[in-house]
């Protein structure tokens, strides 16, 4: 194993920007700021207006930082529309609409509330993921 | 007001994304990538949101209600069913396949391109067909 790329300084003012952001949705709405289960409501759940304006302000977060400080986009690198992009995404919906969360709303809010199920969901992605980049690395 | 503050919220998060640079799915798989090349910088993301989130949470969540609702919804559910494994389990893979989660493809979504675009809306659909036949 060798450590590349590490930016230990934005990771952590970062997530503690995403820490601030989570409390300041609960503090405000009481609401637990899981993106999956934010996104899903917009479709079918009776509050949806809270949800639409929480993910209008996330698009125009990235889409803000990103005009302001003019960062390259390295996400067009490695995305493709390809069948893995097509796999992976309907993968991503439909576990994280059968677990009720995501990296979000179980890897933080989850775990910031001490929950059994968000620490046992949070294990178990974290895992199938470093299982599938070290599967991918093979084939 | 709730509105207002549920915008100021996502556009932090969206900002807390870019900042700690999960919005690059190259980053993301770099931090899974624990036998090879590792970059460990999702650890300090989570590690700096927890801080902030298992501090603030329990002292918020005893208040009686939240500022602008008449109360909290909180995921009462605390069992481990066949669904928080499987859930995960399939999340992972896609998350693993692809480096992007629901909350970096929102915030990459005017930033990145075609493929962003494709990927957030197959997620979407995904989530709501898998939703439906749950229940």
């Amino acid at each position: 194993m060798n450590i590349i790329n590490f930016t230990p300084v934005p990771a952590l003012i970062g997530g503690l920007i995403l820490g601030l952001a989570s409390v300041l949705l609960l503090i405000s709405n009481g609401k637990i700021a899981g993106i999956s289960g934010i996104a899903k409501g917009m479709f079918n759940s009776p509050d949806k207006a809270w949800r639409m304006f929480f993910i209008v302000g996330l698009i125009l977060g990235g889409f803000g930082y990103h005009t302001l400080t003019s960062e390259e986009l390295k996400t067009e690198n490695i995305l493709n529309i390809d069948l893995k992009l097509i796999i992976a995404a309907i993968l991503v919906g439909s576990g994280t609409a059968l677990g009720n969360g995501c990296t979000s709303g179980h890897g933080i809010c989850g775990l910031s509330r001490r929950t059994k199920r968000s620490f046992v969901a949070t294990c178990v992605f974290m895992a199938f993921g470093m299982l599938t980049v070290y599967l991918e690395k093979l084939f | 007001m709730k509105l207002l503050f549920a915008l100021i919220s996502g556009f932090l998060f969206g900002i807390g994304l870019s900042v700690s640079g999960m919005t690059d799915p190259h980053k993301v798989k770099g931090f899974l990538d624990i036998t090879g090349n590792w970059d460990p910088s999702l650890a300090l993301v989570m590690g700096g949101a927890l801080l902030v989130g298992s501090i603030l949470f329990p002292y918020i969540t005893q208040k009686k209600k939240p500022l602008f609702e008449s109360g909290f919804s909180l995921p009462t559910k605390n069992d481990i069913d066949k669904y928080i494994i499987i859930g995960p389990a399939l999340f992972g893979i896609g998350w693993g396949l692809i480096g992007l989660c629901p909350g970096p493809a929102f915030a990459n979504l005017l930033v990145a391109g075609k493929p962003i675009v494709v990927f957030t809306l197959v997620m979407l659909i995904s989530k709501v067909v898998t939703d439906k036949l749950k229940t």
